[in-house]
């Protein structure tokens, strides 16, 4: 046993703190983290219940391997229903969050009820207590985290904690724990907010025991490190680059969305990209990137460390923003940057500042911003709304603004609050919205990478690369090569990816491992660490187990097999303009039937009941 | 014929001096290959992971055989990922 076996239960709406024993027969069927928590979801609320009524509860979850020696072991996952998509909803986050929680000794906090007043919930190993956080209200999650400390006038407590947008109702708040590090997709955040919890605070000094078998674990973590070390993406490229070095990539191949998915290459891109974080900057000698930084155990360290241009007019008359912060992964620089034709280094950089600083999610924020570009462009948004702010692409002062009012939730800030798809409902042209399931699209377009077009159509979360990242095999060849602009084999792939994943998730390790480590790499892990018999097989089964369950979830919340699309543009109405992709759409119409198949789900994307009794559903 | 040739990430360094954003426009000759032109700057062959000619994916084999056109553009990484 590697699970501390302890579940911590809050019900907010009276004040009650419970201890109970994990469900051993459900860890040994899902494992921990995603898969575990889920199920305790699914058991305990109603998918058809309003994400953000008392009735949804918040999990905060550990993997087996959380806080142990295992490589990149100090994720955690929150599992909630989403208000941003209606779907299932688990939002991972590294930094150092989640080993302090598994060194209080909880694989799980369940936040059910809600608070008639704001509160903080504060953790000492057993110890926990509800905290009033009316003076914590209103304010930023960057304040709020320092305010906790100097409060408790304790520099090693570990705090989550959501900001003003959360507050203000924005769908694709994020929770940021260690100031940088976010569970951010799906409004997670936004649901916490919803049950007037402000910040949830952790501090643990018991140690991470159970091991099952010591020696063997030793072993298998060594042989993975590695495996980690001597591979030259987790061991040289990720450390030296972080995932910024696809910018140049997927520019490229012609697969870099850009101006809300108009196009697939952006002019712009190398100004943007990991390359240009390390050219020295002629106003002060120094670079954007300062340094690299790691989350807990982990040995990859693909963390960027920036800092903005102190002349640059986002941080001109703001000597809080001129130090070292939280720096742009791929993901935000193309939200950001890319698909709102921003190619200003120093103002993407700003915008993420403003992200962390208050818990939002980069990658909806962005591609809001773009749909709002597009609407403005055409008319459908004018200045009357902005208040005068030109919102063009390109502009990097309007990029500034928009993130600043929806960070705070001000004005027009609470229409993009509502994230692509509402906005774009609400001013007559809902076809500007690039989502699946109501939930904004990541970097990588589907018309110049076919597989992950079917990723996006049947992730269970809506629109995420990280439930299916067929781009390590259609564009880098991790594990093998494929090519990106065929659909022949896609399904299989994406299945084998999204199941592979679900394993990963709900073992408290980083995705990130799998451009080196393989099942066989992270199965010996899992057995030694934790009792049975943890082959590769089993792991696999577990995943494919976990992804029919949150489509189950999913279903029962009131979707169809109609939400397993993409938007119009894609399918039909805006092929590539440029690139190897020219002239192609996604042919999403030739892997969906085959997926639904290979997944033993009826035509109309139901599991059958072959399926579900196969997986022990 | 003229070609631009595109060194990212760690292999920027095996550029010539005069390279913009890593890259670098250059005469090559009907019979030059992928391997062949890197040869001429260097480029160890250990280090070379994605190559890319006009976007599209090179297999290996076709790196040692594949001649070129005038205008094409060849950019090459080393191993590197993201998400």
């Amino acid at each position: 046993m590697s699970w501390t076996r302890n579940v911590l239960r809050v019900n907010l709406s009276n004040g009650s703190i419970t201890h109970e024993p994990l469900n051993m027969q459900w860890a040994n069927d899902y494992l921990g983290q995603r898969g575990l928590a889920t199920k305790y979801l699914v058991e305990e609320i109603d998918p058809k219940c309003d994400a953000l009524s008392p009735e949804n509860k918040m999990i905060m979850t550990t993997g087996p391997l959380t806080g142990t020696m295992a490589s990149t072991a100090g994720r955690y996952s929150v599992v909630t229903k989403s208000p941003l998509t209606g779907a299932i909803a688990c939002s991972n986050s590294g930094g150092y969050f989640g080993n302090e929680m598994k060194n209080a000794g909880w694989d799980m906090i369940i936040l059910e009820g809600k608070s008639p007043t704001p509160v903080y919930l504060y953790i000492e190993n057993d110890k926990a207590e509800l905290i009033p956080a009316d003076d914590l209200w209103g304010k930023s999650a960057w304040e709020t985290d320092e305010l906790i400390h100097s409060k408790h006038q304790d520099p090693m407590l570990r705090i989550a904690v959501v900001g003003r947008a959360a507050e203000k109702g924005c769908l694709f708040s994020a929770i940021v724990n260690d100031l940088h590090r976010a569970a951010g997709r799906s409004g997670v955040g936004t649901v916490m907010a919803s049950k007037n919890v402000k910040a949830v605070v952790l501090r643990g000094t018991k140690g991470v025991g159970g091991i099952s078998d010591p020696a063997k674990f030793f072993k298998a973590t060594e042989d993975g490190k590695k495996v980690l070390a001597e591979n030259a993406v987790t061991g040289e490229g990720l450390p030296a680059l972080g995932t910024q070095v696809l910018m140049n990539v997927i520019n490229e191949v012609g697969a870099l969305p850009t101006h809300n998915h108009r196009e697939v290459q952006f002019d712009g891109a190398s100004k943007i990209s990991g390359e240009a974080m390390l050219e020295v900057r002629a106003s002060d000698g120094k670079a954007n990137l300062t340094t690299n930084g790691a989350c807990f155990g982990c040995t990859i360290a693909c963390q960027r460390i920036s800092t903005v241009d102190k002349n640059h007019f986002t941080v001109k008359d703001k000597p809080q923003y001129q130090g070292n912060s939280g720096g742009l992964e791929f993901e935000n620089a193309w939200s950001l940057g890319t698909d709102c034709g921003v190619d200003d280094l120093d103002a993407v950089t700003f915008a993420n500042f403003l992200c962390n600083e208050d818990a939002v999610d980069p990658i909806s924020l962005g591609a809001t911003i773009a749909a709002a570009m597009e609407l403005f462009e055409e008319g459908a948004i004018t200045v009357k709304e902005t208040g005068g702010m030109e919102l063009k692409f390109g502009s990097a002062e309007a990029l500034v603004w928009a993130t600043e009012v929806t960070v705070k939730g001000e004005g027009f800030g609470l229409d993009l609050g509502m994230g692509s798809k509402r906005l774009c409902e609400k001013y007559g042209r809902p076809e500007f919205s690039m989502t699946v399931k109501g939930q904004e699209f990541p970097a990588y377009d589907p018309r110049g990478i076919q597989g992950i077009g079917l990723a996006y159509a049947t992730s269970n979360r809506g629109a995420c690369h990280l439930r299916g990242y067929t781009v390590a095999s259609e564009i880098l060849g991790i594990p093998e090569k494929t090519d990106p602009l065929v659909t022949e084999g896609k399904a299989a792939l994406v299945k084998a990816f999204q199941d592979a994943t679900a394993v990963v998730d709900s073992a408290g390790i980083c995705v990130f491992t799998t451009f080196a480590w393989t099942l066989e790499d992270i199965a010996p892990q899992i057995d030694a660490a934790c009792e049975g018999d943890w082959s590769a097989e089993r792991c696999l089964e577990v995943g494919e187990r976990i992804w029919n369950m949150e489509r189950e979830f999913n279903l029962a919340a009131g979707l169809t097999a109609m939400d397993d699309t993409l938007p119009k543009r894609l399918l039909k109405d805006i092929a590539a303009k440029t690139g190897p992709a020219k002239g192609r759409v996604n042919d999403l119409g030739q892997m969906l039937p085959e997926y639904y198949q290979l997944r033993g789900w009826t035509p109309e994307g139901v599991p059958t009941d072959e399926t579900r009794m196969r997986l022990g559903l | 014929m003229e070609i631009t040739l595109k060194l990212y990430a760690s292999l920027s360094q095996y550029l010539p001096e005069n390279s913009v954003k890593h890259s670098a426009k250059f005469e090559i000759s009907t019979s030059d290959t992928t391997i062949s032109i890197l040869d001429r700057f260097n480029v160890p062959d250990k280090e070379v992971h994605l190559v890319l000619l006009n976007g599209v994916y090179l297999h290996p084999e076709e790196r040692k055989s594949l001649n070129f056109s005038d205008g094409d553009t060849l950019a090459i990484w080393p191993p590197v990922a993201g998400g």
